[in-house]
């Protein structure tokens, strides 16, 4: 069936007639206008039941016109694009669009969860928490799957979200949140000024309330005088406007979080254009221009299908042309609730009475009433009959006890306004209570923060733009700015006067928080139970806490707590307010780190050649490493890294090694920093020679390792492990700039300089010989064991050549400036050829260190000494060095520390599992008896079986001792033999020839 | 949150890493155990000011001695450690 806007005007609205536009809501298509939000196109086409309620799946209508909606939540779009929790008042109208109620099943008409609404004397506050207390178990798998169906609000997408999102920064003068009167006299006042400006406006229009009512300005109708001020402000350089955008927060040092839903208003964003843009504002100057929320007042019934905000009402009329009820009533403590009459008739509308719960109401409105045939009641709203579709009556109890019944459609409520004091009391910012609004007003602000206008309780239009201007001047100023700011744009101010009103008691639920379904009675149950500072009654009621933060629910609860505690208001206090000020994807606080994007990606120089040979890569920290090389007829992994270790053995492999941190340390005193940062001495260290070295950590553990090498007398070339390369470096410029400023030394990092191999295997030197130029020596005696030093390439081409092996082979370590580095692997395969050349990855490198009983990560793993690794001789004790005395801390040295030892099955055929833990062979396994753990294992070829490392108590004193490995985690236990860490070529024969 | 590095000018947060308190020294060689442990390990729990390192890693790699005012965040003073080059410039 096709809507046919039924309650939509004939004429007026910021609506574009010519513009039609098709919807679909719960399966039903309808029509509206360009220019209408969701909540409005339902409002025109007589929808009045949107949702179900959280708790109580009550049926729910809309009630507010803004961003503060506490109901009308929707399932927009559909698929991946499912967005829940979106509030139609602030969705645009698009064609096409796809939305669904949320919280019903199997329909919203029919749903049959709102049976909770017979339970409903069980849920109440803390109910959660006293009812599902016992037995424990029962919790996870019954209590909560159960409770998490029947409450809640809409459902995720469920699958990943196929749009894309963006961050963003801007820096200006003055940023200004809210395009209303304020907010766009403070955007000329700072414009004009010279200032460079940002006006933030949420809504897809500037003009805030100018839009829904109206007014003179400067003797223009409002929305001429918007179109001048838009015109003006268009015109001015340095003025940015950002509508759709939402300011949400801020931060330290004059930081402002924004939201700009750059394509929401689309079915799909654009190609290759983002939905959402999280911004991050610089700005000198902040003017709050927020406005103000209208409150509710609390009565039972108070959420039926049909009641609603007084502004919103006006908002629906004057602004979307859309008629909300065709009998309407009013229930006002105030002045301002009176303008929704003055709207309704306007547009036609019968107007059923006027409840005001002042004592007084002007004769101005009196004679209104009369001409218009309606009465005006002193008294209050008590109870509201209606339900799924829409209210009917409403009952009053009059002032002197008496009872009235009015029968109307709809009700628009005002208990007054509340200024929007997020931004403002951010920080911790307490707002201050005024009496005379009945209300919380912002007290001071963050540094660089004020507030101007309706979010400053200036509530009378003049006083806005006066306020605005004014803070927009001041603004500029401070941010020095002088130019001129020309006239100020001038309106009369409207009286204000108010009676407070928070609650007003009767039969039925009576909601404060409608979005949580918090009633006046849960506060009260919350009070009564001890739960009475504000902090803890919003925690035990969740008032406050749904995704509309409690912008409609706050402050009347705290007036009901304050009331039934026998305390004020401004005693009773508010909650500390929290970014952001409205909900915020989690996609735009991603933006673009996502997937394969979540953090950068380094790649190897070798990286493109690696790929074209099939290499099975490894993420380790940011970079790609090439894990091993599969060939053709190789089943798994085993198989093909068993091949690589047998083919660097037997003959000649080589491994890109490029992702060692490497850094040039630079200068005189160079020598003497290295003797402080390592354990052991480098200032002894002769020139063209290499050395391993370790670090500590000021408090005596392990920090890194790696080779250094002496190039010139005053140039080391320091290396350290991937993992810490960058950490390493802060490190070491901390020991260079804060420790140690005396002494004459740079570091440069030159990680990304150099592309490292590894070439390792007995036919290293016959590979090197047709790479490097013929006069360079490589013999023992030429090049020997450790030692360092640039050399020629055939060619002519510089490179460094280091004399080190991890692998227990006959190795050199060759550097080229990064760039040639693939051109280097390319040659070497084609050069290596007569040798059988061998490309190994990482599980090789791995293989071939524990074989050879080399430490790495799993030992160096922040709990280890340099004596608990064996290196222990190390230390120097000739020199200070970080870390020095905290490692002779007795715990340190004790002798019953657990230490690197071997660790093989004596069962050949059995597979080793790091992580298994040593327990003596007899002993029961448990924590008592746990003498350590596997670290790290492989598959030997050499000694063709599962060999490892391990830390155990004394481990050294146990060699040969048979122990068991229990492995609770994989349900194994077998024994093992603790042997000698170095499995391969214990004197190192190899490595030198 | 801003921190307005002396050779990089205002840059935010995210290009610095913390350290922690700038105030205690490290001891000197012979200072003894006792010493060395309240160098590591014992730290003030400051409301108020605190001089503080931050690390430019983002930047100019500067370590850095920042006051700031633990209650408030804001930043009064950021000056660069003894080592990070500003006498040599300016020499």
């Amino acid at each position: 069936m096709r809507g046919n806007q039924a309650n939509r005007l004939t004429n007026g609205g910021l609506i574009d007639r010519s513009a039609p536009l098709n919807f679909r809501f719960d399966g039903k298509t309808f029509s509206g206008f360009k220019g209408d939000t969701l909540a409005s196109a339902l409002v025109a086409n007589g929808v009045k039941l949107v949702g179900r309620s959280f708790k109580y799946h009550r049926p729910r209508g809309i009630l507010t016109a803004g961003s503060e909606e506490p109901n009308a939540l929707v399932e927009l779009r559909s698929g991946a694009r499912r967005e829940p929790n979106t509030k139609a008042t602030t969705a645009e109208l698009y064609e096409g669009l796809e939305a669904a109620s949320q919280n019903r099943w199997p329909s919203l008409n029919f749903d049959v969860m709102a049976v909770n609404q017979l339970f409903a004397p069980i849920f109440v506050a803390g109910f959660y928490y006293k009812t599902f207390m016992w037995p424990a178990k029962f919790w996870e798998s019954i209590y909560e799957p159960a409770i998490r169906r029947a409450a809640g609000l809409g459902r995720a997408a469920q699958v990943p979200d196929p749009d894309h999102y963006d961050k963003a920064w801007a820096h200006c003068d003055v940023v200004i949140a809210g395009s209303g009167p304020a907010g766009l006299a403070a955007a000329l006042a700072a414009g004009r000024s010279g200032a460079r400006v940002i006006l933030c406006e949420e809504d897809f229009v500037l003009g805030g309330r100018l839009l829904a009512d109206g007014g003179t300005i400067d003797g223009l109708p409002a929305t001429e005088w918007v179109a001048r001020a838009l015109a003006e402000l268009t015109a001015m350089p340095d003025v940015r406007i950002m509508t759709r955008t939402t300011l949400f927060g801020v931060y330290d040092g004059g930081t402002y979080g924004a939201i700009e839903r750059v394509n929401d208003h689309l079915p799909v964003p654009p190609e290759h254009q983002v939905r959402q843009r999280l911004w991050r504002i610089v700005a000198k100057r902040c003017v709050v221009a927020a406005g103000a929320i209208e409150r509710p007042i609390v009565f039972a019934g108070n959420d039926t299908p049909g009641v609603m905000m007084a502004s919103a009402m006006r908002s629906y009329i004057n602004r979307y042309a859309a008629t909300p009820a065709r009998r309407v009533a009013l229930f006002t403590n105030n002045e301002d609730g009176w303008r929704t009459v003055e709207t309704a008739l306007g547009a036609g509308l019968q107007i059923a009475a006027v409840i005001d719960a002042r004592a007084e109401v002007s004769p101005a409105h009196r004679s209104l009433a009369s001409k218009n045939g309606f009465t005006v009641l002193n008294g209050s709203v008590n109870g509201v009959d209606g339900g799924k579709n829409g209210m009917r009556k409403i009952s009053v109890s009059l002032t002197g006890g008496a009872r009235a019944e009015v029968e109307a459609d709809g009700l628009a409520v005002s208990g007054g306004w509340n200024p929007a004091v997020g931004l403002t009391s951010y920080h911790r910012g307490r707002p201050k209570w005024r009496d005379d609004i009945a209300a919380f007003v912002p007290d001071g602000a963050p540094p660089g923060v004020a507030a101007a206008g309706a979010a400053n309780a200036a509530f009378g239009l003049g006083a806005c733009l006066r306020e605005g201007f004014e803070a927009g001047a001041a603004a500029a100023r401070d941010a020095g700015r002088s130019g001129s700011t020309g006239l100020m744009p001038v309106a009369d101010d409207e009286a204000f006067s108010l009676t407070p009103l928070w609650h007003v008691t009767g039969e039925g639920k009576a909601f404060v928080d409608q979005q949580h379904d918090v009633t006046a009675s849960d506060v009260e149950l919350a009070q009564r139970e001890g739960f009475q500072s504000v902090e803890h009654l919003k925690r035990y009621t969740t008032l406050g806490m749904a995704t509309d933060q409690g912008k409609t629910s706050n402050v009347a609860g705290l007036a009901i707590m304050a009331a039934v505690s026998g305390k004020s208001i401004p005693e009773t206090g508010t909650t500390i307010y929290r970014p952001p000020y409205v909900p915020v994807a989690i996609g735009a606080f991603a933006g673009r780190h996502r997937d394969e994007n979540f953090h950068a990606t380094r790649l190897t120089p070798s990286h493109h050649w690696a790929a074209e040979q099939g290499a099975v890569f490894v993420d380790t920290g940011l970079w790609k490493r090439a894990q091993w090389y599969p060939r053709a007829g190789e089943k798994d992994w085993l198989e093909s890294v068993t091949r690589e270790v047998k083919a660097v053995r037997g003959g000649v492999g080589f491994c890109d090694v490029s992702t060692l941190g490497k850094i040039d340390v630079h200068g005189p005193d160079a020598g003497a920093f290295l003797d402080r940062v390592y354990i052991n001495a480098f200032s002894s260290l002769a020139v063209g020679k290499a050395r391993y070295g370790l670090m500590l950590r000021e408090d005596g553990i392990v920090y890194d390792d790696g080779t250094t090498s002496r190039l010139a007398e005053d140039h080391y070339f320091l290396t350290t492990t991937t993992a810490k390369a960058g950490l390493v470096m802060q490190h070491l410029e901390f020991c260079r700039q804060v420790l140690f400023p005396d002494l004459d030394v740079q570091l440069t990092s030159v990680s990304d300089q150099w592309a490292q191999f590894s070439i390792a295997g007995p036919k290293t030197r016959d590979l090197l010989r047709e790479i490097v130029d013929p006069a360079e020596d490589l013999s023992n005696e030429g090049f020997p064991f450790m030692g360092a030093r640039e050399v020629k390439l055939r060619g002519g081409m510089k490179a460094r050549l280091f004399r080190i092996s991890f692998s227990g082979e006959m190795a050199f370590e060759i550097s080229v400036p990064a760039r040639y580095g693939e051109a280097l692997v390319r040659n070497l395969m084609i050069a290596g050829k007569p040798f059988g050349v061998t490309p190994y990855g990482t599980e090789a490198l791995g293989v071939m260190r524990i074989e050879k009983g080399h430490v790495a990560g799993p030992e160096l793993n922040g709990t280890t000494t340099a004596a608990d690794l064996g290196l222990g001789k190390m230390m120097s004790t000739k020199k200070d060095f970080i870390g020095r005395v905290m490692a002779g801390r007795e715990a340190l040295v004790a002798p019953n520390r657990q230490v690197v030892v071997g660790i093989k099955p004596t069962d050949k055929a059995r597979r080793l599992r790091s992580g298994a833990h040593i327990i003596p062979k007899g002993e029961t396994p448990g924590p008592d008896n746990d003498r350590g753990y596997v670290t790290s294992v492989c598959f030997s070829p050499v000694l063709d079986q599962w060999i490892g490392l391990g830390l155990v108590e004394r481990g050294r004193e146990r060699i040969g001792e048979i122990v068991r490995a229990h492995d609770p985690l994989r349900g194994e236990d077998y024994d093992v033999e603790l042997c000698n860490s170095v499995f391969y070529d214990p004197d190192g024969g190899r490595q030198r020839g | 949150m801003r921190i307005t590095c002396p050779f990089c000018g205002e840059r935010e947060l995210g290009e610095f890493t913390y350290l922690g308190d700038a105030k205690p020294q490290r001891p000197a060689a012979d200072a003894g155990e006792d010493a060395v442990y309240d160098y590591v390990y014992l730290r003030d729990n400051i409301a108020g000011l605190m001089s503080e390192h931050w690390y430019h890693g983002g930047g100019c790699r500067a370590w850095l001695k920042v006051t700031r005012n633990t209650l408030t965040h804001e930043i009064s003073a950021v000056e660069p450690a003894a080592g990070a080059g500003a006498a040599k410039v300016g020499a």
